[in-house]
C-alpha cells in the first residue's frame, strides 16, 4: 500500500503526476514530499509511485 | 529657543531630524524594500476577500500556512493574492525545530520566495511559541539562505540569540494568537525595540487599529494582524483602518512624540494680552 496524506491507497505503479491530476490536485499549486524527500515539480511526471511510499501533497492555505 | 509669548522652551534635539528620511521611509526586510508596514494574515476568512483586504490594507506582505492539499476544491489561495505581494509562509503546526525546518523547506519548494515565519508551538491553550526550538530552527534556516522571521515570546536574551542565529527580524507576540487583547507584553516589546538592532514586528494579539498605532508609535518596524481583521464586521474596511493606524503611528514615531509633564499643566494659549 501507499500512504498519501495519511490515507492508505492502492496506487503503486502509477505515474505520480498522472495520479495527482486524476485525484483532483492542481500540480502547479502543490508541493510533493515522498518519503521525506521534497520533489521538484518538473520531476513529478517522471516518478513512478512505489509500494510502501509515504507521500504528502501540500498546498498553501490562509494562515497567520 | 525661548518662545516669549507661550513661555516654553523647544529643545530641538528632542526631535529626530528625519525630514529627509520621511520622504523615503522604506521598510527593508531580507534585502527587499516595502512601502507598507502592515503584514496581513490570511487565515479565517473567505479567499474572495483576500484581494480586497490586501488592496485596502495596502499590505505588501501576506502570511500563509502549508497544509495537506484538498482535492475537493479547485480554488487555491494563490489565485487570490495580487501579483507583487511577498508571500510569508509560516511553519504553523510545527512542534519543534525539526518540523519547522521541514515545513519551511516544503514552502520554499512551492517556488514563491525564501521568506519564512518560524512559528513553533507545544502549548495548545495559549499557543505560545517555543523560544528555544525557534532559535534552533532560525539558525538552520538562516544558514540555508531563508529570510527568517521568528515568532517569539518577547524576551531580550532570546531576541539576541535570534539575531546571532541570523534572523532578519524578530516577531514578538503582543498577546496570545487570535485573542485580540492588544499590547499585553508592551514593556517587553519596548525593550526589544530599544535594544535589538533588527526590525521588531509586533505579531499576534493586536485586536484593533489603535493598538497597531501604539505599537508603531513605540518604534515597531511593522505590525502583523490577522484575527482582528478576519473577525471584523467588514474585512477589507478593517484592513483599511489598520493601514491608516499603522501609518499614523509610524509618522508619529518618526516625528518624535510631544513631551509629557511630570506634574502640572502647561497653557496652550498665550499667557499675555488677557482681556481684563
Amino acid at each position: 500500500m501507499v500512504k498519501i496524506n495519511g490515507k492508505e491507497m492502492d496506487i503503486a505503479g502509477q505515474n505520480l503526476l498522472d495520479y495527482l491530476k486524476e485525484a483532483g490536485y492542481r500540480p502547479e499549486r502543490v508541493v510533493v514530499e515522498r518519503n521525506l524527500e521534497i520533489l521538484a515539480r518538473e520531476d513529478l511526471g517522471s516518478i513512478t509511485i512505489e509500494e510502501e511510499d509515504t507521500i504528502e501533497v501540500l498546498e498553501f492555505m490562509g494562515g497567520g | 529657543m525661548e518662545n516669549s509669548v507661550y513661555h516654553f522652551t523647544i529643545d530641538k534635539t528632542l526631535y529626530k531630524d528625519k525630514g529627509e528620511q520621511k520622504m523615503e521611509d522604506k521598510f527593508v526586510l531580507g534585502g527587499k524594500e516595502f512601502n507598507s508596514r502592515f503584514i496581513l494574515g490570511s487565515g479565517k476568512y473567505n479567499l474572495k476577500l483576500i484581494e480586497a483586504a490586501v488592496k485596502q490594507g495596502g499590505a505588501e506582505i501576506i502570511t500563509l500556512a502549508l497544509r495537506r492539499a484538498n482535492t475537493q476544491e479547485s480554488e487555491n489561495i494563490l489565485d487570490y493574492i495580487p501579483k507583487g505581494v511577498t508571500l510569508l509562509p509560516n511553519t504553523s503546526g510545527a512542534r519543534n525545530a525539526e518540523e519547522a525546518v521541514r515545513i519551511a523547506r516544503l514552502s520554499q519548494a512551492m517556488g514563491c520566495g525564501n521568506f519564512v515565519k518560524v512559528e513553533i508551538m507545544r502549548d495548545t491553550k495559549y499557543l505560545f511559541p517555543d523560544n528555544y526550538e525557534t532559535v534552533k530552527a532560525t539558525e538552520i534556516l538562516a544558514k540555508e539562505g531563508f529570510v527568517v522571521l521568528p515568532y517569539m515570546n518577547p524576551d531580550l536574551n532570546v531576541a539576541r540569540d535570534l539575531q546571532s542565529a541570523g534572523a532578519a527580524a524578530v516577531m514578538p507576540l503582543a498577546a496570545p494568537i487570535g485573542s485580540n487583547k492588544g499590547l499585553a507584553t508592551k514593556e517587553m516589546i519596548q525593550v526589544l525595540i530599544d535594544e535589538i538592532d533588527l526590525p521588531i514586528i509586533v505579531d499576534a494579539g493586536i485586536g484593533k487599529p489603535s493598538q497597531a498605532c501604539e505599537a508603531m508609535e513605540m518604534g515597531a518596524a511593522a505590525v502583523m494582524a490577522n484575527t482582528a481583521i478576519a473577525t471584523a464586521g467588514d474585512v477589507p474596511e478593517m484592513a483599511a483602518a489598520f493601514k491608516l493606524a499603522i501609518e499614523a503611528g509610524r509618522k508619529a514615531y518618526l516625528t518624535g512624540m510631544g513631551r509629557v509633564l511630570a506634574r502640572g499643566g502647561s497653557a496652550s494659549d498665550p499667557l499675555t494680552g488677557f482681556l481684563r
